[in-house]
């Protein structure tokens, strides 16, 4: 029988991404969780490369990398497709999952970490970001069109982790300059699929509020 | 018939590689070549979100970033293919193709910078060429066997532009005896025909670095 394995954490926005596509796949996975400051023998085996987490095992093989890991899982589970058919609409899903990783996070990542001119500059960068990404969702209910794609499995640290960023080191990042963007986020939060697979809101404030301090200890 | 433009630049690596898969399977286009201190507004239209280069145009269509042309020139014309078709090998292709956009260029950064900055960058460079040597390159001609696929192309800069970097750093960067897998292999690729007839003039890419 085929066995799907996943190494994770709880909070990982990666690891999200890989659970929400098989979850909308229908496909049966054991979740094994991961303390990076412990990595185990086995993740290092499994990506002895990057030593990160998520993994995807499949048949005792490993998969590194989230958006790799994704398109392994559409090409071997045909049903509930994340990409279109036709090879433009899966180079554009593509195009913006590439923007969210190469562009966008590391961005917010800046902000977050940042302090002055800096986290001023790194703002500025991710609202300009996101100005585009609000145009994609122009006419459309999800990024992948009347179902969840790629795209929005890529940006679904949006709905989950922004309001984390918010709360924890005041940047604001969705408001009503992005209208399209907050329609999005409770249509993707609320989906039945994604909402069963949900990292806790309060939960990752306490642990993005630790983080915080570190990168900016009290004077 | 359907037309194919390649909005490039001939310093870029990733234009290159644009270039070597059309070529690969024998695709037409029209090369438009960019002068990136005064973009076009051909690019700017095709590439409003990061005004870069490579921009492929097929049949009036824009498709950016160069590791996703590679994907749709492979699914539009499945011929002469680069990625296998078992979907894990292809998984392990797309890893690497992603490992040399995440963690390539740093080798590019040698030249642009100096003393303890350029020191530093230059045993990154190391360390990126090491993983690629023990992991990434078996002991067969190219990444995913015996046949070239989307996997060299990604990394085919490496097969270049070292040389370059060699001779203004005046010390060597790939050695054959320190990565002996990554040195054959750049022998092998460069000598792939539609690789050897696409590659930039040594001379010319020597003068622009120095």
């Amino acid at each position: 029988m085929a066995e799907v394995k996943l190494f994770k954490t709880w909070s990982t926005q990666f690891g999200a991404r890989v659970v929400w596509a098989l979850k909308l796949k229908g496909i049966q996975y054991e979740a094994i969780h991961e303390d990076l400051s412990n990595k185990s023998a086995l993740l290092l085996q499994y990506n002895p490369v990057y030593k990160k987490v998520p993994v995807l095992v499949h048949n005792g093989k490993p998969i590194s990398e989230s958006l790799v890991i994704l398109e392994y899982i559409e090409e071997t589970w045909k049903q509930n497709p994340i990409l279109p058919e036709d090879p433009l609409g899966k180079a554009n899903a593509r195009f913006w999952a590439k923007f969210n990783d190469e562009k966008l996070l590391p961005s917010i990542w800046s902000a977050f970490t940042k302090e002055g001119k800096e986290r001023e500059e790194a703002m500025g960068a991710v609202l300009e970001s996101l100005k585009f990404v609000e145009e994609e969702l122009k006419g459309k209910k999800f990024f992948g069109g009347e179902t969840i794609g790629l795209a929005d499995l890529v940006f679904g640290w949006l709905a989950n982790l922004a309001p984390v960023f918010e709360e924890v080191a005041g940047l604001k990042i969705l408001d009503e300059r992005y209208p399209l963007l907050l329609a999005w986020q409770p249509e993707f939060s609320e989906h039945p699929i994604i909402k069963d697979y949900w990292p806790p809101h309060d939960k990752l404030v306490i642990k993005y509020q630790a983080l915080y301090e570190k990168y900016h200890p009290a004077k | 018939m359907e037309q194919v433009q390649l909005l490039g630049m001939w310093l870029s690596p990733y234009s290159y590689r644009v270039i070597w898969a059309l070529q690969l399977k024998g695709i037409a286009y029209e090369y438009i070549e960019e002068d990136l201190s005064n973009k076009s507004p051909l690019l700017l239209q095709c590439n409003p979100v990061h005004k870069k280069i490579p921009v492929l145009i097929h049949s009036g269509k824009p498709i950016c970033e160069s590791s996703v042309i590679l994907e749709y020139i492979e699914e539009i014309w499945p011929q002469n293919s680069l990625l296998p078709c078992d979907p894990y090998e292809r998984a392990i292709a797309r890893f690497w193709i992603k490992f040399a956009d995440d963690k390539g260029p740093i080798v590019w950064k040698i030249c642009g910078t100096r003393g303890e900055e350029r020191q530093k960058v230059i045993e990154e460079s190391l360390e990126m060429l090491k993983t690629i040597e023990e992991h990434g390159l078996g002991d067969k001609k190219f990444f995913g066997g015996d046949k070239i696929s989307m996997v060299d192309i990604a990394f085919g800069g490496l097969a270049y532009w070292p040389g370059v970097i060699e001779k203004v750093l005046g010390r060597n960067l790939l050695e054959a005896h320190k990565f002996p897998r990554l040195h054959a292999w750049t022998k092998n690729f460069k000598e792939v025909p539609e690789i050897k007839e696409n590659l930039p003039d040594f001379g010319r890419l020597l003068k622009r670095q120095t």
